[in-house]
């Protein structure tokens, strides 16, 4: 049995995800031979550390720790001094400076500590150097999460269609727009209308700015540029083009003729916009979902689909990236 | 209909007449004469590429005549737009004239407009407009796109292109 460590960092919507799920699949993990134990929560109120495993019942009712810490060391600190061998982190996203997530990945790696993400900024403003320190440590550094959610992409693109020259991936990556978009067609509604909907629905932020004007999609289109196609690039350098101005008639139009409207986003093209999508297309997905097509040498198109995001769907593409930690892991050891 | 056909005249003066001549006779509408001079065939002719609007069902009558008059016919009667696309406008559709919208793909000459329906919902409020655009290649539609795009932002205008139409 390998006993894996795990110091998460961030408990909003999916941190208190990953407790769950790691407590639920505690059986399955243990049949695959990992004995997963969560020794400390940090979120901005404090830290719970339990070197033996925090227990699932003692920290998901609470909404904060704040009244179940027993450390008000600061998170980097946390992360350096608490023993384990993984960060999980699940920090807000910010794409201009990547803060505080940038600052914990970087102690975690330093401390050579894997780290396993669904935060999506410190990818997006540092990847080159987050993978050369994660290399220099040989440690990993694990994100599937920040792409599609639980759409299996990445891990996809690397494993799985291994031998595959990536051509390129075009998709569907923001739940929220996609929500919108889908019900603007369905049921005519202006662009305010169907946002208000998914705002009260959840699928959408008070402020909803930077899923409609693309700047989520992009984040993600910059992560897979850096990850899968080595681009190294910047936000800056993507084109992005958002669905405000989308009208029910232009989608009314485009439904006449055979397609959809989806906010696409493409790489190596480094496109945010509108596209056109005909009905058909494995892309042209409703509600919610996200969905990415694989443009391959060896296996043409491959199309994926699945919740781009969600409490426990966000959990569940943390927990694979965990167990694939150790796998590697194994593989390694038979060389 | 618009028709094209690939001809081979012989090197000689008075060919061009001779093959207008039965085109002449049905009413066709020539669009345009393409003379190849620099590309001489083995045989010593040369090829000449009509573009012609004309009645389809007249065609094997033309093609009869212009054999007859000793004019080769390598090729006549498919459409010379062999690619299409489907774009959308949104914005100010009609206001930031539409008419011009429309020239400048059609005036390029290897493009043009072929469908096109409006949505205006009300005055002073965002327009949509559908334009299904044939072109002779697949590098002439992308190049109708770049138009369109320049278009677009040059008139403030949303332009939502199909995923189909740029291959990765
Ligand atoms: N929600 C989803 O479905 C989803 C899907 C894919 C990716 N993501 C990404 O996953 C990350 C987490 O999302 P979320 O929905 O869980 O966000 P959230 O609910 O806002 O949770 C963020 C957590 O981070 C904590 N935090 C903020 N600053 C901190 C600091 N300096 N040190 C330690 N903890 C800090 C917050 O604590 P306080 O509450 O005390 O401020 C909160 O517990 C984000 O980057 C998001 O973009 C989310």
């Amino acid at each position: 049995m390998r006993e894996v460590k795990i110091s998460l960092v961030g408990y909003g919507v999916v941190g208190h995800g990953v407790v769950e799920v790691v407590g639920r699949k505690r059986k399955l993990m243990r049949d695959l031979g990992l004995d997963l134990k969560i020794v400390s929560i940090t979120d901005h109120t404090g830290t719970v550390i339990s070197p033996d495993g925090i227990a699932p019942e003692k920290v998901i009712g609470e909404k904060t720790l704040q009244n179940v810490k027993n450390s008000d060391a600061s998170s980097k600190d946390i992360i350096r001094s608490v023993n384990s061998d993984l960060v999980v982190e699940v920090t807000p996203t910010n794409i201009v400076h990547g803060q505080p997530g940038l600052g914990h990945m970087e102690e975690a790696l330093s401390c050579g500590k894997h780290v396993v993400t669904s935060n999506k900024g410190p990818l997006v403003v540092a990847y080159s150097r987050l993978k050369k320190l994660a290399d220099e440590k040989g440690v990993m550094l694990k994100f599937e999460a920040t792409v599609g959610g639980t759409m299996p992409l990445i891990s996809l693109i690397e494993r799985t269609l291994v031998g595959n020259k990536i051509l390129g991936v075009r998709g569907v990556f923001n739940g929220t727009c996609n929500y919108i978009l889908t019900r603007m067609a369905e049921e005519k509604y202006p662009y305010s209308f169907a946002l208000n909907e998914a705002q009260e629905l959840g699928y959408a932020e008070a402020d909803p700015t930077y899923d409609v004007e693309g700047v989520d999609t992009a984040g993600k289109v910059v992560i897979l540029a850096n990850s899968v196609f080595n681009m190294d690039v910047k936000y800056s350098d993507v084109q992005v083009r958002g669905i405000t101005e989308i009208t029910p008639e232009a989608l009314i139009l485009a439904h006449k003729r055979g397609y959809a409207i989806k906010l696409i986003g493409e790489v190596p093209a480094l496109t945010v916009k509108p596209m056109l999508v005909p009905l058909g297309s494995p892309l042209a997905v409703g509600s919610t979902l996200n969905a990415a097509a694989i443009y391959t040498d060896l296996s043409e198109t491959i199309t994926v689909t699945g919740l781009g995001a969600g409490r426990i769907e966000t959990a569940s593409a943390i927990l694979s990236d965990i167990v694939s930690i150790y796998r590697t892991k194994q593989i390694d050891a038979i060389f | 209909m618009r028709l094209s056909m690939d001809l081979e005249l012989q090197d000689i003066p008075g060919q061009l007449l001779l093959a207008l001549q039965p085109l002449k006779e049905i009413k066709g509408n020539i669009i345009s004469v393409v003379h190849h001079r620099d590309r001489k065939t083995p045989r010593g002719t040369i090829p000449v590429r009509f573009i012609v609007e004309m009645d389809r069902s007249k065609l094997e009558r033309v093609k009869s005549e212009l054999q007859a008059n000793g004019i080769v016919v390598v090729r006549a009667g498919e459409e010379r737009f062999i690619e299409e696309v489907t774009v959308l406008l949104v914005g100010h559709v009609l206001d930031s004239d539409l008419g011009d919208t429309v020239n400048q793909i059609d005036s390029t000459g290897f493009a043009e407009v072929m469908d096109l329906s409006l949505v205006m919902p009300g005055i002073d409020e965002p327009s949509s407009a559908y334009l299904r655009i044939r072109a002779t290649g697949k590098e002439e539609i992308l190049k109708s796109l770049a138009i369109l795009r320049a278009v677009g932002a040059q008139k403030k205008l949303l332009v939502i292109e199909p995923i189909e139409a740029e291959a990765i």
